[in-house]
Protein backbone atom coordinates (compact mmCIF):
# COMPACT_ATOMS: atom_id res chain seq x y z
CA UNK A 1 0.00 0.00 0.00
CA UNK A 2 2.53 2.74 0.66
CA UNK A 3 4.63 1.83 -2.72
CA UNK A 4 1.20 2.85 -4.24
CA UNK A 5 0.64 5.86 -2.09
CA UNK A 6 5.01 6.63 -2.98
CA UNK A 7 4.54 6.38 -6.64
CA UNK A 8 1.35 8.55 -6.31
CA UNK A 9 3.13 11.31 -4.72
CA UNK A 10 6.37 11.11 -6.82
CA UNK A 11 4.42 11.29 -10.11
CA UNK A 12 2.29 14.40 -8.52
CA UNK A 13 5.72 16.20 -7.14
CA UNK A 14 7.47 15.34 -10.55
CA UNK A 15 5.00 16.63 -12.83
CA UNK A 16 4.05 19.41 -10.34
CA UNK A 17 8.07 20.46 -10.15
CA UNK A 18 8.05 20.37 -13.96
CA UNK A 19 5.27 22.63 -14.64
CA UNK A 20 7.13 24.83 -12.42
CA UNK A 21 9.68 25.32 -14.68
CA UNK A 22 8.15 24.64 -18.15
CA UNK A 23 4.92 27.27 -17.28
CA UNK A 24 4.79 30.28 -19.11
CA UNK A 25 2.63 32.29 -16.84
CA UNK A 26 3.95 32.98 -13.78
CA UNK A 27 0.91 32.83 -11.86
CA UNK A 28 0.56 29.03 -12.60
CA UNK A 29 4.01 28.25 -11.59
CA UNK A 30 3.61 29.81 -7.98
CA UNK A 31 -0.12 27.59 -7.98
CA UNK A 32 2.00 24.38 -9.17
CA UNK A 33 4.85 24.90 -6.82
CA UNK A 34 2.46 24.94 -3.83
CA UNK A 35 0.98 21.82 -4.73
CA UNK A 36 4.36 20.31 -5.52
CA UNK A 37 4.68 21.49 -1.48
CA UNK A 38 1.93 19.77 -0.18
CA UNK A 39 2.73 16.23 -2.33
CA UNK A 40 6.49 16.76 -0.40
CA UNK A 41 4.22 17.31 3.16
CA UNK A 42 2.50 14.03 1.54
CA UNK A 43 5.80 12.45 1.79
CA UNK A 44 6.96 13.97 5.01
CA UNK A 45 3.43 11.98 6.54
CA UNK A 46 4.44 8.70 4.98
CA UNK A 47 8.07 9.03 6.60
CA UNK A 48 5.84 9.04 9.86
CA UNK A 49 7.06 12.61 10.26
CA UNK A 50 4.38 14.53 11.37
CA UNK A 51 5.59 17.65 12.97
CA UNK A 52 7.74 18.12 10.01
CA UNK A 53 4.34 17.97 7.37
CA UNK A 54 2.33 20.17 9.48
CA UNK A 55 5.19 22.47 10.01
CA UNK A 56 6.08 22.15 6.28
CA UNK A 57 2.12 23.17 5.15
CA UNK A 58 2.34 26.25 7.46
CA UNK A 59 5.87 27.37 6.55
CA UNK A 60 5.61 27.21 2.61
CA UNK A 61 2.14 26.74 1.39
CA UNK A 62 0.66 29.43 4.02
CA UNK A 63 3.66 31.84 4.40
CA UNK A 64 6.87 31.67 1.83
CA UNK A 65 4.11 30.96 -1.44
CA UNK A 66 1.41 33.61 -0.07
CA UNK A 67 4.71 35.94 -0.05
CA UNK A 68 5.38 35.02 -3.80
CA UNK A 69 2.00 34.82 -4.65
CA UNK A 70 1.75 38.94 -3.34
CA UNK A 71 5.24 39.57 -5.25
CA UNK A 72 3.76 38.30 -8.51
CA UNK A 73 0.64 39.89 -8.39
CA UNK A 74 1.80 42.73 -6.95
CA UNK A 75 4.85 43.16 -9.80
CA UNK A 76 2.06 42.20 -12.42
CA UNK A 77 3.65 39.68 -13.93
CA UNK A 78 1.97 37.77 -16.51
CA UNK A 79 2.32 35.69 -19.95
CA UNK A 80 2.90 38.67 -22.05
CA UNK A 81 5.30 40.61 -19.58
CA UNK A 82 7.59 36.82 -19.16
CA UNK A 83 11.20 37.30 -20.35
CA UNK A 84 12.25 33.86 -22.62
CA UNK A 85 15.41 32.76 -23.05
CA UNK A 86 16.84 31.94 -27.07
CA UNK A 87 15.87 28.45 -27.21
CA UNK A 88 19.81 26.82 -27.70
CA UNK A 89 20.31 28.45 -23.71
CA UNK A 90 17.26 26.20 -23.37
CA UNK A 91 18.06 23.14 -24.99
CA UNK A 92 21.41 24.00 -23.32
CA UNK A 93 19.97 24.10 -19.75
CA UNK A 94 17.99 20.57 -20.18
CA UNK A 95 21.19 19.14 -21.32
CA UNK A 96 23.39 20.11 -18.60
CA UNK A 97 20.64 19.21 -15.63
CA UNK A 98 20.12 15.43 -17.30
CA UNK A 99 23.87 15.36 -16.94
CA UNK A 100 23.74 16.14 -13.37
CA UNK A 101 21.19 14.00 -13.06
CA UNK A 102 23.30 10.98 -14.83
CA UNK A 103 26.31 11.77 -12.62
CA UNK A 104 24.11 11.92 -9.87
CA UNK A 105 22.75 8.53 -10.34
CA UNK A 106 25.68 6.92 -11.61
CA UNK A 107 27.55 8.08 -8.23
CA UNK A 108 24.45 6.55 -6.33
CA UNK A 109 24.18 3.27 -7.92
CA UNK A 110 27.17 1.78 -6.15
CA UNK A 111 26.44 3.12 -2.37
CA UNK A 112 25.56 0.63 0.16
CA UNK A 113 22.88 1.52 2.57
CA UNK A 114 23.65 0.46 5.99
CA UNK A 115 20.71 -1.48 8.37
CA UNK A 116 17.71 0.60 8.57
CA UNK A 117 14.72 0.28 10.74
CA UNK A 118 10.92 0.85 8.86
CA UNK A 119 9.69 4.23 9.55
CA UNK A 120 5.98 3.18 10.05
CA UNK A 121 5.68 2.66 13.56
CA UNK A 122 8.49 4.76 15.09
CA UNK A 123 7.67 7.95 16.96
CA UNK A 124 10.68 10.27 16.55
CA UNK A 125 8.67 12.04 13.92
CA UNK A 126 6.42 12.88 16.44
CA UNK A 127 5.77 16.45 18.11
CA UNK A 128 6.64 14.93 21.80
CA UNK A 129 9.92 13.57 20.88
CA UNK A 130 10.97 16.63 18.07
CA UNK A 131 10.12 19.05 20.52
CA UNK A 132 12.62 17.71 23.59
CA UNK A 133 15.44 17.45 21.09
CA UNK A 134 14.85 20.85 20.38
CA UNK A 135 14.20 22.26 23.53
CA UNK A 136 17.49 20.53 24.91
CA UNK A 137 19.94 19.21 22.74
CA UNK A 138 19.36 21.90 20.18
CA UNK A 139 18.32 25.04 22.41
CA UNK A 140 21.11 27.61 21.29
CA UNK A 141 20.34 27.58 17.63
CA UNK A 142 16.48 27.66 18.42
CA UNK A 143 17.25 30.93 19.52
CA UNK A 144 19.43 31.95 17.45
CA UNK A 145 17.12 31.37 14.76
CA UNK A 146 14.62 33.68 16.05
CA UNK A 147 17.69 36.87 16.27
CA UNK A 148 17.97 35.50 12.39
CA UNK A 149 14.26 35.37 12.12
CA UNK A 150 13.85 39.32 13.54
CA UNK A 151 17.17 40.44 11.53
CA UNK A 152 15.66 39.47 8.32
CA UNK A 153 11.93 40.79 9.08
CA UNK A 154 13.55 44.35 9.74
CA UNK A 155 15.69 43.86 6.66
CA UNK A 156 13.05 42.94 4.58
CA UNK A 157 10.85 45.61 5.67
CA UNK A 158 14.02 48.60 5.55
CA UNK A 159 14.39 47.25 1.96
CA UNK A 160 11.07 47.38 0.50
CA UNK A 161 10.39 50.92 2.63
CA UNK A 162 10.08 53.21 -0.33
CA UNK A 163 13.02 56.14 -0.21
CA UNK A 164 11.85 59.46 0.84
CA UNK B 1 6.36 -11.91 4.48
CA UNK B 2 3.94 -10.69 1.97
CA UNK B 3 2.64 -8.21 3.57
CA UNK B 4 6.24 -6.42 4.27
CA UNK B 5 7.25 -6.84 1.01
CA UNK B 6 4.26 -4.75 -0.26
CA UNK B 7 4.07 -2.14 2.77
CA UNK B 8 8.06 -1.14 2.47
CA UNK B 9 9.32 1.71 0.57
CA UNK B 10 13.19 1.28 -0.32
CA UNK B 11 15.58 4.10 0.74
CA UNK B 12 16.84 4.43 -2.68
CA UNK B 13 13.50 5.12 -3.94
CA UNK B 14 13.47 8.72 -2.07
CA UNK B 15 17.43 9.14 -2.77
CA UNK B 16 16.27 8.98 -6.51
CA UNK B 17 13.17 11.28 -6.01
CA UNK B 18 15.55 14.43 -4.35
CA UNK B 19 18.15 13.83 -6.96
CA UNK B 20 15.26 14.55 -9.64
CA UNK B 21 13.72 17.00 -7.55
CA UNK B 22 17.52 19.07 -7.03
CA UNK B 23 17.89 18.20 -10.72
CA UNK B 24 14.70 20.10 -11.53
CA UNK B 25 15.79 23.11 -9.59
CA UNK B 26 19.02 23.55 -11.29
CA UNK B 27 17.83 22.91 -14.97
CA UNK B 28 15.01 25.84 -14.32
CA UNK B 29 17.60 28.37 -12.56
CA UNK B 30 19.53 27.73 -16.05
CA UNK B 31 16.34 27.91 -17.75
CA UNK B 32 14.25 30.60 -16.29
CA UNK B 33 15.17 34.85 -16.57
CA UNK B 34 12.54 35.79 -14.08
CA UNK B 35 13.96 36.29 -11.18
CA UNK B 36 11.27 35.48 -8.94
CA UNK B 37 10.71 32.27 -10.34
CA UNK B 38 14.70 31.64 -9.69
CA UNK B 39 14.11 32.02 -6.25
CA UNK B 40 11.12 29.40 -6.53
CA UNK B 41 13.47 26.85 -8.24
CA UNK B 42 15.92 27.32 -5.27
CA UNK B 43 12.99 26.65 -2.91
CA UNK B 44 12.72 23.52 -4.72
CA UNK B 45 16.34 22.74 -4.37
CA UNK B 46 15.95 23.13 -0.83
CA UNK B 47 13.00 21.09 -0.72
CA UNK B 48 14.11 18.09 -2.56
CA UNK B 49 17.24 18.58 0.43
CA UNK B 50 14.57 18.58 2.96
CA UNK B 51 12.93 15.42 2.01
CA UNK B 52 15.88 13.20 1.75
CA UNK B 53 17.24 14.21 5.12
CA UNK B 54 13.06 13.42 6.85
CA UNK B 55 13.80 10.23 4.85
CA UNK B 56 17.49 9.51 6.19
CA UNK B 57 16.42 10.50 9.49
CA UNK B 58 13.31 8.43 9.65
CA UNK B 59 15.27 5.09 7.99
CA UNK B 60 17.96 5.20 10.57
CA UNK B 61 15.78 6.07 13.45
CA UNK B 62 17.39 9.44 14.93
CA UNK B 63 15.12 12.61 15.10
CA UNK B 64 18.64 15.02 14.68
CA UNK B 65 17.96 15.06 10.70
CA UNK B 66 14.27 16.23 11.08
CA UNK B 67 15.76 19.37 13.63
CA UNK B 68 18.04 19.67 10.83
CA UNK B 69 14.96 20.33 8.39
CA UNK B 70 13.54 22.53 10.95
CA UNK B 71 16.19 24.87 11.00
CA UNK B 72 16.35 25.09 7.13
CA UNK B 73 13.01 25.59 6.96
CA UNK B 74 13.34 28.86 9.33
CA UNK B 75 16.46 29.91 7.37
CA UNK B 76 14.58 29.24 3.89
CA UNK B 77 11.61 31.76 5.29
CA UNK B 78 14.19 34.52 6.01
CA UNK B 79 15.89 34.48 2.71
CA UNK B 80 12.49 34.32 0.94
CA UNK B 81 11.67 37.83 3.27
CA UNK B 82 14.77 39.24 2.05
CA UNK B 83 15.33 38.31 -0.99
CA UNK B 84 11.54 39.27 -2.14
CA UNK B 85 12.06 42.49 -0.88
CA UNK B 86 15.12 42.72 -3.04
CA UNK B 87 13.70 42.15 -6.06
CA UNK B 88 10.19 44.32 -4.86
CA UNK B 89 13.13 47.27 -4.75
CA UNK B 90 14.70 46.38 -7.46
CA UNK B 91 11.60 46.32 -9.76
CA UNK B 92 10.47 49.99 -8.16
CA UNK B 93 13.81 51.50 -9.99
CA UNK B 94 14.29 49.12 -13.27
CA UNK B 95 10.27 48.23 -13.77
CA UNK B 96 11.51 44.83 -14.19
CA UNK B 97 12.63 41.07 -13.17
CA UNK B 98 14.48 39.73 -15.88
CA UNK B 99 17.69 38.76 -14.51
CA UNK B 100 19.36 40.07 -18.09
CA UNK B 101 18.71 43.81 -17.38
CA UNK B 102 20.28 43.67 -14.10
CA UNK B 103 23.68 42.83 -15.34
CA UNK B 104 25.08 45.78 -14.02
CA UNK B 105 27.22 44.01 -11.44
CA UNK B 106 29.30 41.80 -14.63
CA UNK B 107 32.76 42.08 -15.18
Amino acid sequence: MSQYLFFTLSILTIVSALYVVFSRNPMHSVLSLIFCFFTIAGHYVLLNAQFLAIVHIIVYAGAIMVLFLFTVMLLNLNKETEPHKTNWIKIAAVIAAGMLFLVLIASLKSTELGPFHLPYRSTIGFVQNIGIKLFTDYLLPFEVSSILFMSAMIGAVMLAKKEK
Amino acid sequence: MKEVATNYVPQNWYLLLSTFLFCVGIMGVLFRRNAIIIMMCIELMLNSVNLLLVAFSAYSGNSDGQVFVFFIMVVAAAEVAVGLALLVSIYRNVASTDINVLNKLKW
